[in-house]
């Protein structure tokens, strides 16, 4: 698992921008499916048929996209100045390197005479420079968008790599389906765009798919880092089951009934009150006329920087829940 | 009066029903609504929809009435030994917490108080200023061994005075934001089964407002009425109140109709006459950009809801001891069931713009 | 002095748009009294009544349907040249303003009022307004210089100490003349001199005249759906159910953008401009709403590019069209939007010149034109 995660997490793919990473997981899902759609946002659905009459529809997401920088304006110089896709944390920036579409490396730099240098950067006094002498000079035009650029690292049994935010939550879902031999359920797996910017297409695919029963794959933040977020999830201490994040509230059914298939399967899980940020559940819970939906999060730090971390075990153990979930009845 | 709305409205308030779990009021309301309407379910989000049938031909329309049924409130965040860390479920007012008695709902119900720690335990810049929910605890007075037995992180806390009565046919509650409104609606079905009426009307108890209005868009998309009322609180004019620039409403002096871009000008307008032909008293509010209710995602449901916003006037909104007049809640659902009995099948052709 | 005639003025040759009509479909101009007419109607969202009736009366003859739904906005349908395959495409230009709306009356006849959409308190102080459906002339004053402490002179004065005097005199009198709820506008007629338009309301009336043009013109190969929303200023909501009632292939939103082009008075490099005035029509990759679709961007800036077209891409940031509700609509459609650049929009005076609007005209002419399977096909 650790080579496809690699494969996810050294590919390019800026909010807005997935083709690339959306070709990758294409390749990697190859024949495992019944069939593959991309919708009009540009979501790739893989589709398993239903098995058996009891079946339910469940829709599973994990989003493609990564927090990025989009270029505004070419200075004459020929720095760009950027503007933010999703919550990129200011203070991971400086020094950072990116990559845009066509495999350009740039380095972001910082205004060195900022009114007050000890205040976190606001984005206006970032710029990414990529070598150009002059305005003329610089490839790039308004608009273009970039990533982080950083390789996985092992530590220990931790990962260390950009974009795991929700790369991770892909290798989940990517591995489910390899593993996943028999359910009794539809089953559609999105690979969402637009996350990062507000879950702008989990919320269309809902739309279009109509599912029973929506789960988000996805990370948290942990609680277990030097006066770190006040919260109880902590790295090794298995998947997080959301009840609460900043904008939606997990269906308590379905919260309950990943817990129960842990507990049969011996799995240790953990409970995820997040106050800031959310998941595509979010979007997913009020497509239509509703849908019951939650969350496996995986408990991750240092998210929205170049090296965010997550533990190999918790990463095992939701591709071993959800496998169990899917196989099992679902009735709420 | 066919019932004792005093009664259900204290029952109502003491159900809890914090966002996303909304059970325990909804139970008692399927419980009341169930004989006073022709067919009752439950929607994915868990709103609670009952339907009275009308009389006029098919194919009948429909009239949503919708009130939110649930309370705002807290939610355990971890275990900090003896006691419990916690985050909004809500817009809670910080203000009020202090000293609050509360229900911890474990693996069984417990009563605890909001704990405020002396300053000398707060970040300096919190010691003048009102403490942050984040500083507050919650203490049940168990120890923590016994507490990590029946508490976890994600389990729910319902603010918990009981309902007293005031002077003047007053009532101070906790979760009179909305219960006052849900009552206003069984007192309408009531009403209307004495009456006839065209359409079919609709009574939904939606859950989620208070947690980013998200139950009410996904009922109107499902049940796709024709046209949609929501009821809900407003704020009533007191001593806190009276200095505020923005206009408030006296207890007692009737439902408040609201008007701006959330609200369909002619639905406004045959609420209005409704109001009048019973000779209702109300006030009119203005809410010149979101209404703040449900109507904001039932008008853009679908292809577009005409909606209106009833309130009732309510004093010390999103704090424990909400104040609502008897006769307010009673003219709404006098006035609901005069609008819905009002209505004749044609009454859309008249609605149209230009 | 009596209203300058618009075709007093010399607007920018059309060669390029006539090179093209012979081939393809008729490129209707845009239809500068229509303009006129748009600025000076009062439209502040929730209240589009009078803008509504202006559009239904130009688009009439042209359109092969044309409704209004449940929330006021006017859809209409311009069928594609052949086939019944045509792509679906929908162009959306919102028929609100921001302005103001009255929620009280003081005791002495002044009028409290609050604000819809995102108008600036800056630009309040000393402006003639129109009150309510029969235009009524009122003004909101400022305390003379010779009364206020020098302090209070610097600070900007908030909405909560402005009023609107229509000189009703008293309570009562107010009360007969403005009824709570109704809406003021900028009192500003609308002025076309040497190819510049100032006027009230050119976000996004400009966007309402150039889609009514489209509809006069063509047929295209695509079907056209125009939407002419409601509410567009406080939250994108009438696009949202527009969206969702006509589910086309693809949409475009046809707004006005704001021109932040002026120098810095430090005289350092201006880096957020935003857009520019005389830079053509405005592009959008992204903006907080939505990321436009990658394939409409690429058509849309061949389509200026093979023309001899002048176009900008806008910065990306802040702000949001139409586009943001529509490409959410049902399972997703995708998005792109357009602009006119202008200065000192959702104010009482917006400047803009013709050559932008007309240049973004013709884009979307030639675009609609231009349009074959190939656009949306994925790489």
């Amino acid at each position: 698992m650790q080579a496809l995660i690699r494969r996810l997490t050294e590919s390019y793919g800026p909010s807005g921008s997935e083709d690339q990473i959306r070709d990758v997981v294409r390749g990697e899902i190859r024949g495992l499916a019944d069939y593959v759609t991309i919708d009009p946002l540009g979501n790739l659905i893989a589709v398993v048929k239903k098995k058996a009459k009891s079946g339910k529809k469940i829709m599973l997401a994990a989003h493609l996209d990564e927090v990025g920088f989009v270029v505004s304006h070419i200075d004459a110089q020929g720095f760009a100045r950027v503007q933010l896709f999703g919550g990129v944390n200011p203070l991971a920036c400086v020094g950072s390197r990116v990559r845009f579409a066509d495999g350009r490396l740039g380095v972001i730099g910082i205004e060195a005479r900022r009114d007050d240098l000890t205040k976190v950067p606001a984005v206006n006094e970032l710029y990414i420079d990529v070598g150009a002498t002059n305005a003329a000079d610089c490839p790039l035009r308004l608009g273009d968008a970039a990533g982080f650029w950083r390789p996985m690292e092992l530590a220990g049994r931790r990962l260390i790599a950009k974009s795991l935010d929700d790369r991770i939550g892909v290798a989940i879902l990517i591995e489910t389906l390899r593993s996943l031999k028999q359910t009794p359920h539809e089953v559609a797996f999105v690979f969402s765009v637009q996350e990062e910017v507000g879950t702008r297409g989990a919320g269309a695919a809902a739309f279009g798919l109509e599912a029973d029963v929506g789960l988000a794959v996805d990370v948290t933040r942990a609680g277990d880092t030097p006066n770190g977020p006040r919260m109880e999830v902590r790295l090794g201490g298995g998947p997080a089951i959301k009840v609460r994040d900043a904008r939606m509230i997990a269906d308590p059914r379905v919260r309950e009934l990943l817990e129960q298939r842990a507990r049969e399967a011996g799995l240790a899980t953990q409970r995820e009150v997040l106050e800031g940020g959310s998941t595509d559940a979010a979007a997913m819970q009020i497509a239509r006329g509703g849908m019951p939906a939650g969350a496996i999060a995986v408990p991750t730090r240092y998210i929205h920087t170049p090296s965010e971390m997550v533990e190999l075990g918790d990463v095992q153990a939701c591709v071993a829940l959800l496998t169990r979930f899917l196989q099992r009845p679902i009735e709420l | 009066m066919p019932f004792d709305i005093l009664a259900h409205l204290k029952a109502l308030c003491a159900a809890p029903g914090l966002p996303g779990h909304e059970a325990p009021a909804r139970d008692l309301l399927r419980a009341a609504w169930s004989p006073l309407t022709h067919w009752l379910e439950t929607d994915r989000l868990g709103s609670l929809c009952a339907t009275r049938q009308g009389g006029g031909p098919r194919p009948r329309p429909r009239l949503m009435l919708a009130a939110h049924v649930d309370t705002i409130g807290m939610l355990v965040t971890r275990l900090d030994g003896d006691f419990l860390r916690m985050s909004r479920l809500g817009d809670v007012d910080e203000r009020t917490l202090p000293g609050q008695l509360v229900t911890v709902h474990g693996r069984h119900d417990l009563p605890g108080v909001i704990g405020q720690p002396p300053a000398y335990l707060l970040p300096k810049n919190g010691r003048e200023q009102v403490t942050p929910l984040s500083e507050l605890v919650v203490d049940t007075g168990l120890p923590a061994e016994r507490l990590r037995a029946l508490v976890q992180a994600g389990d729910l806390v319902s603010l918990a005075q009981p309902a007293r009565e005031l002077q003047n046919g007053l009532l101070a509650a906790r979760g009179l934001d909305n219960r006052a409104s849900v009552t206003a609606l069984t007192l309408a079905l009531s009403e209307l089964q004495s009456r006839a009426h065209a359409w079919d009307v609709v009574a939904v108890a939606t859950v989620q407002e208070e947690f980013g209005l998200r139950g009410a868009g996904p009922a109107a998309f499902a049940l796709a009425p024709d046209l949609a009322i929501v009821i809900d609180v407003t704020f009533g004019r007191d001593a806190n109140t009276r200095d505020l620039a923005y206009r408030t409403f006296p207890l007692g002096g009737g439902p408040v109709l609201g008007l701006g871009p959330n609200i369909h000008t002619g639905l406004h307008s045959a609420v209005k006459a409704a109001a009048e032909r019973a000779e209702i008293p109300y006030n009119l509010e203005v809410m010149w950009e979101h209404s703040g209710t449900d109507a904001f995602g039932i008008q853009v449901a679908r292809e577009g809801i005409p909606t209106m916003v009833i309130s009732i006037p309510v004093r010390n909104m999103h704090t424990p001891v909400e104040i609502v007049a008897l006769a307010d809640v009673i003219r709404t659902g006098r006035l609901l069931a005069e609008f819905a009995a009002g209505l004749d099948p044609g009454f859309m052709g008249q609605l149209a713009l230009d | 002095m009596p209203p300058r005639k618009a075709s007093n003025t010399r607007l920018p040759a059309r060669r390029t748009a006539a090179r093209a009509a012979k081939s393809g479909p008729a490129l209707a101009p845009l239809d500068l009294d229509l303009v006129r007419e748009l600025s000076n109607a009062a439209g502040v969202s929730g209240d589009e009544g009078a803008v509504r009736r202006l559009i239904l009366e130009a688009i009439r003859p042209y359109a092969a349907e044309a409704r209004v739904d449940a929330l006021g906005n006017v859809l209409a349908v311009k069928p594609a040249a052949r086939g019944r395959q045509a792509p679906r495409v929908l162009v959306a230009a919102h028929m609100d303003e921001v302005g103001l709306m009255i929620v009280d009356h003081d005791s002495d006849g002044a009028l409290r009022f609050e604000l819809v959409g995102g108008v600036n308190e800056r630009m309040l102080l000393g402006k003639p307004v129109w009150v309510g459906p029969r235009r009524l002339p009122g003004v909101i004053g400022a305390a003379p210089v010779h009364l206020v402490s020098a302090e209070r002179r610097r600070a900007v004065t908030r909405l909560g100490q402005m009023r609107i005097d229509i000189g009703a005199g008293s309570q009562e009198a107010a009360r007969r003349q403005v009824a709570l709820g109704e809406r003021a506008t900028f009192a500003t007629e609308f002025d076309l001199l040497d190819g510049v338009f100032r006027g009230k309301a050119l976000d996004d009336r400009l966007g309402c005249a150039a889609l009514v043009a489209l509809l006069r013109g063509g047929p295209y190969p695509v079907t056209l759906h125009a939407a002419f929303t409601v509410q567009e200023e406080v939250g994108l909501r009438g696009a949202r159910v527009a969206g969702y009632a006509l589910a086309p292939d693809a949409a475009l939103a046809l707004d006005c953008t704001p021109a932040q082009d002026l120098p810095d008075s430090r005289g350092r490099e201006n880096t957020q401009y935003n857009a520019r005035l005389g830079h053509g029509p405005v592009v959008y990759r992204a903006d907080r709403r939505a990321i436009a679709d990658h394939r409409l961007v690429e058509h849309l800036a061949a389509t200026a590019e093979a023309n001899g077209l002048p176009y900008q891409y806008r910065q990306p940031g802040g702000g949001g069209t139409d586009a943001g509700a529509l490409q959410q609509a049902r399972a997703g459609v995708p998005v792109a939007s357009v602009s006119v650049p202008a200065r000192y929009l959702h104010g009482p005076a917006a400047l803009a010149r013709a050559a932008d609007a007309e240049q973004t005209l013709r884009l979307l002419q030639l675009a609609l034109a231009g349009w074959t399977a190939s656009v949306l096909k994925r790489p």
